[in-house]
């Protein structure tokens, strides 16, 4: 059994599993179901001066009936009384000590700043997070994103929460700007303890296209809200890694954004995040997701011969590198098992239209590309009448073979194959040594 | 929601609501939207799916799935039609385990291929409804370019390709010897699939494109087979398959399958005699096995198919039987049948001789039906058509035009008794083959 707890900024939890400020932190009574049922720690619904919510709020992305592939909703903080929230908050960390509780915090002013953080500390929370992030309606106040957008007033606001906190710092950012290192550094420059990151991305779920309206529908009418979710994830990763491997940021990082499973938990970890928090997931399947979450991290550690949950933060960073530092020798080529090969054909019309024209058929007339293997170099310029293959020795009419020769390795074949493990990339010898296109150019610049 | 098109089509009005055929419920019933999504969203979109390459009309099924899917259920009911304009009872008849859903590639990825009759049938259902509500026809003829067409039988081969035609303005009109149309569509195939009210409405559906049809009017007595050709510029025939061969067991309590199928699905009031408990069926092939499922439906207690061969020998589809013997149908294997036995004019029982030890066995019974196969008709050849050894038309494979200028041919009459779908796809290529020799294909 791994060991699964983890020390955040000072904040202890037995576990890396967090839930995300939202509508699954709205309530002490949740809150509480929530660490019963396993969750490390709790960043509670955002709290700040009372605002008045929407009714219809949510809207989801459904993909090929898949429910919920991606999230936005158009909610703002809680609409709870302060006191409301606070008695709660100090109810839940008397009841559950080791689990760690964390106020999400927005206001306005200094005075706000102080007031709110205050009472955070005296209901007993383990640590404050600045939400900076929330890409709509609060932001046209001055608030959430607007801030997070805007490095100065961000960096002043830590500044202030820093002051008034005795607790640590979590400055949760907004991915709607144009490089994440920007807001990163401002907030460790003004002393945050950690980031959390992401806050939602600015979007527009859908068009109701019988009232003719942006989704979700209010009376007829829409707005613009925050996309989150299983579909944001990648987006999501990119920013916890840049800010991982950047050497001005060095606190721990909470990663947020379309964690729904315990892999994308170990993916977020081992690209640098210290702890995870979830939403979406939540909203969609409820607390119980957290047992899978624990169970299939402490197997996948233990398969890897892993520790700790904390011996895996950061275990691929040092493989995330820039596109000019890759080697433009490696050389893989797609491989079909034909055992396992159904006969779908989606591989061969996935070459054929949007790859490298180099998968043949003997099913029917075979229209990809026929001539010399040149990863074409050479001109293309008419449409070849199709090819009738014989089956190949050794294979039955419906699976497909690779030449090899032409394959430019790009994995779009293995990618759309159904079957599991039945089209994999295999590496091939390459002759050259290893050559990225920033020696490429360094050495072509030492030539001229 | 109900997605069934029946009712509402005025031929079905004529069908008395106490057939014994009313009593069955569908084997496969229709899906919800919910399962057809469900079930469309499994569909890989195979490129080149071999799906399509078992169905003898060669829908585009990924297509249509893919268009379900999307809520696109027009154009789904449409990309059906344009291959085969009898996708609705297709839908419901075809014996899809042998056909497109048994190439499936699902089949070698879990065992659970696609129920791509099933989803047919809810995208011709709900389209169809749509198209009835709104008045929206999902396809409008062309205008008439002043071709004739005469139609043998109104049967699914001829309907095809009149309904093709008609759609590219041609003057398509089918004479039907019964007073019903649809063929062994309204008068044979098993009511737990289609009853013969949804056969009528498609009849409809497919006379509605411009197509004319005069029932109780056989070609041959009521009209001859030269004035036809000379008074049109192209005849089809779709005259099916003739009477059954007699296998000489005859008396009270004896039927022919084909006949007692047709009562039970058309004849008003029609009743299975009320002292039979036990049935004997003779026979190995689908109709055998689906006269044979419809009694035991029925509530008769004992139904028993005795076949002269081997389980292995039986030319029944294994899924058939396989739904036969869960609703209760017994099998005896190598049993020649020799003659009946009755007593006060009552059936009895039935005498076999048994293959193996050649011992005489009686089973008794108080029905007994005999499924004999159909077999050509001879009187085609006084039309002056070329025939093959075993009487079957002997037409161009990739036209269907047989050995007269002019004449084409299809479905059972063609290939000797196959499916609905078959028939289906052989007046889609007589069709189009009329059309480009006319230089009118669209
Ligand atoms: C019991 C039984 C069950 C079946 N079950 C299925 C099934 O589940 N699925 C499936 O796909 N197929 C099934 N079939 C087969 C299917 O019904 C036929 O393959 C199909 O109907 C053939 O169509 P057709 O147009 O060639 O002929 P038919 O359907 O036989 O139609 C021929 C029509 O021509 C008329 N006719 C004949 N001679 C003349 C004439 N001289 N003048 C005018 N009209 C004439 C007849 O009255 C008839 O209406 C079944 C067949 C039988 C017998
Ligand atoms: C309905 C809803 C309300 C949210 N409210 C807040 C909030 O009050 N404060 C906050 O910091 N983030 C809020 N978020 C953002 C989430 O905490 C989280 O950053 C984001 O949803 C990405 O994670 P996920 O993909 O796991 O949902 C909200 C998200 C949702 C879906
Ligand atoms: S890896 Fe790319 S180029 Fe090679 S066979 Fe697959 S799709 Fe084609
Ligand atoms: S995608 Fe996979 S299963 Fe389908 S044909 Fe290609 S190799 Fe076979
Ligand atoms: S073979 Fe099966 S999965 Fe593939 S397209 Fe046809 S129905 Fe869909």
């Amino acid at each position: 059994m791994a060991d699964l707890s983890v020390e955040f900024c000072g904040i202890d939890s037995p576990n890396p599993f967090w839930l995300a400020s939202g509508p699954p932190t709205n309530s002490g009574e949740q809150v509480m179901r929530a660490f019963d049922a396993g969750w490390g720690g709790a960043v509670w619904k955002t709290l700040g001066e009372p605002i008045v919510n929407l009714n219809s709020r949510f809207g989801a992305l459904d993909i090929g009936g898949v429910k919920v592939a991606g999230f936005n909703n158009i909610e703002l903080i809680t609409d709870r009384p302060l006191s409301v929230n606070f008695r709660e908050m100090a109810e839940v960390k008397r009841r559950h000590p080791d689990r760690a509780l964390i106020a999400s915090l927005m206001v306005e002013s200094r005075a706000e700043w102080r007031d709110l953080i205050q009472r955070s500390e005296d209901a007993g929370c383990d640590g404050i997070e600045l939400n900076f992030g929330c890409p709509h309606g609060m932001c046209e106040r001055g608030m959430g994103s607007a801030v997070g957008q805007e490095p100065r007033v961000l960096a002043e606001i830590t500044g202030w929460a820093k002051e008034f906190a005795s607790v640590p710092v979590l400055v949760k950012l907004t991915p709607n700007v144009d490089d994440i290192l920007v807001p990163g550094r401002a907030a460790v420059e003004a002393r945050a303890d950690g980031l959390s990151l992401i806050n939602t991305i600015k979007s527009l779920i859908g068009v109701d296209l019988d009232r003719m309206a942006p989704l979700p529908s209010v009376a007829g009418e829409g707005t613009h809200g925050g996309y989150c979710g299983p579909a944001v994830k990648p987006i999501a990763l990119h920013m916890v890694g840049a800010l991982a491997r950047d050497p001005g940021i060095d606190v721990p990082l909470s990663a947020i954004g379309g964690i729904a499973t315990w892999r994308d938990a170990a993916e977020f970890m081992a690209l640098g995040a210290a702890n995870v928090q979830v939403c979406t997931s939540v909203m969609h399947k409820g607390y119980r997701i957290v047992e899978d979450l624990i169970e299939g991290l402490n197997e996948f550690l233990d398969a890897k011969g892993i520790a700790s949950a904390a011996e895996l933060v950061g275990q691929a960073v040092p493989n995330f590198r820039e596109w000019g530092d890759l080697d433009l020798n490696y050389r893989i080529v797609a491989d079909i098992d034909a055992d396992r090969c159904i006969g779908c054909h989606l591989c061969y019309i996935a070459c054929l239209d949007g790859a490298h024209q180099c998968i043949h058929t003997a099913q029917s007339p075979c229209g990809a590309w026929h001539g010399e293997p040149d990863h074409g170099q050479r001109p293309r310029a008419t449409v070849l009448p199709p090819v009738r293959h014989e089956p190949r020795p050794g294979l039955t009419a419906q699976v497909p073979w690779v030449d090899e020769a032409e394959c430019i390795g790009c994995n779009l074949c293995a990618l759309v194959c159904p079957v599991p493990g039945c089209i994999t990339m295999r590496e091939s010898e390459s002759s050259n040594e290893r050559l990225s296109w920033k020696e490429r150019s360094a050495s072509a610049d030492q030539k001229a | 929601m109900s997605i069934d098109p029946v009712q509402q089509w005025p031929l079905g009005e004529g069908l008395d609501p106490n057939r014994l055929e009313c009593r069955f419920e569908d084997a496969k019933p229709p899906y919800t939207p919910a399962e057809a999504l469900v079930e469309a969203n499994r569909c890989l979109h195979c490129f080149d799916a071999p799906c399509v390459r078992g169905c003898p009309t060669a829908i585009d099924i990924p297509k249509f799935i893919a268009q379900i899917s999307s809520g696109n259920l027009r154009g789904a009911a449409k990309t059906i039609f344009r291959q085969n304009m009898l996708g609705a009872s297709c839908a419901r008849v075809c014996p899809v385990e042998e056909m497109c859903a048994g190439a499936c590639v699902y089949h070698a990825l879990n065992g659970q291929p696609i129920a791509i009759g099933r989803l047919q049938r809810y995208a011709t259902d709900v389209a169809l409804a749509d198209e009835r509500a709104s008045g929206r026809r999902l396809f409008s003829p062309a205008s008439a370019n002043g071709r004739r067409v005469a139609l043998v039988g109104a049967g699914p081969a001829s309907l095809a390709c009149a309904a093709h035609l008609a759609l590219a303005g041609v003057s398509a009109s089918i004479y039907e010897r019964d007073g019903l149309p649809g063929g062994l569509n309204t008068t044979a195939v098993a009511p737990y699939k289609m009853r013969a009210e949804s056969s009528l409405a498609e009849v409809e559906w497919l006379l509605s494109h411009g197509v004319e049809l005069r029932t109780d009017t056989t070609v041959g007595t009521d009209i001859a087979w030269p004035e036809l050709m000379a008074t049109h510029d192209a005849v089809f025939i779709g005259v099916g398959l003739g009477q059954a061969r007699s296998l000489e067991l005859e008396g009270p309590g004896v039927w022919g399958a084909t006949e007692l199928i047709r009562a039970i699905k058309n004849e008003p009031g029609f009743e299975l005699p009320g002292d039979v408990r036990r049935a004997v069926v003779v026979g190995g092939g689908n109709t055998a096995i689906d006269v044979a499922r419809e009694l035991a439906m029925l509530g008769i207690a004992e139904v028993t198919l005795a076949y002269r061969r081997s389980r292995a020998d039986m030319s029944a589809y294994a899924h058939e039987w396989a739904g036969a013997r869960q609703s209760g149908v017994r099998l005896q294997t190598r049993l020649q049948p020799c003659r009946t036995v009755h007593h006060r004019q009552r059936l009895v029982g039935v005498v076999f001789q048994d293959a193996v030890n050649g011992r005489e066995v009686e089973l008794p019974c108080e029905l007994l039906v005999v499924a004999a196969g159909q077999s050509p008709w001879a009187a085609l050849v006084d039309a002056g058509i070329r025939l093959n050894a075993d009487g079957t038309v002997w037409t161009q494979p990739e036209t269907r035009a047989t050995s007269l200028a002019g004449v084409y041919a299809g479905g059972d009459c063609v290939n000797g008794g196959k499916e609905v779908v078959d028939a289906a796809a052989d007046g889609r290529i007589a069709a189009h083959a009329m059309l480009e020799e006319w230089g009118a294909c669209g």
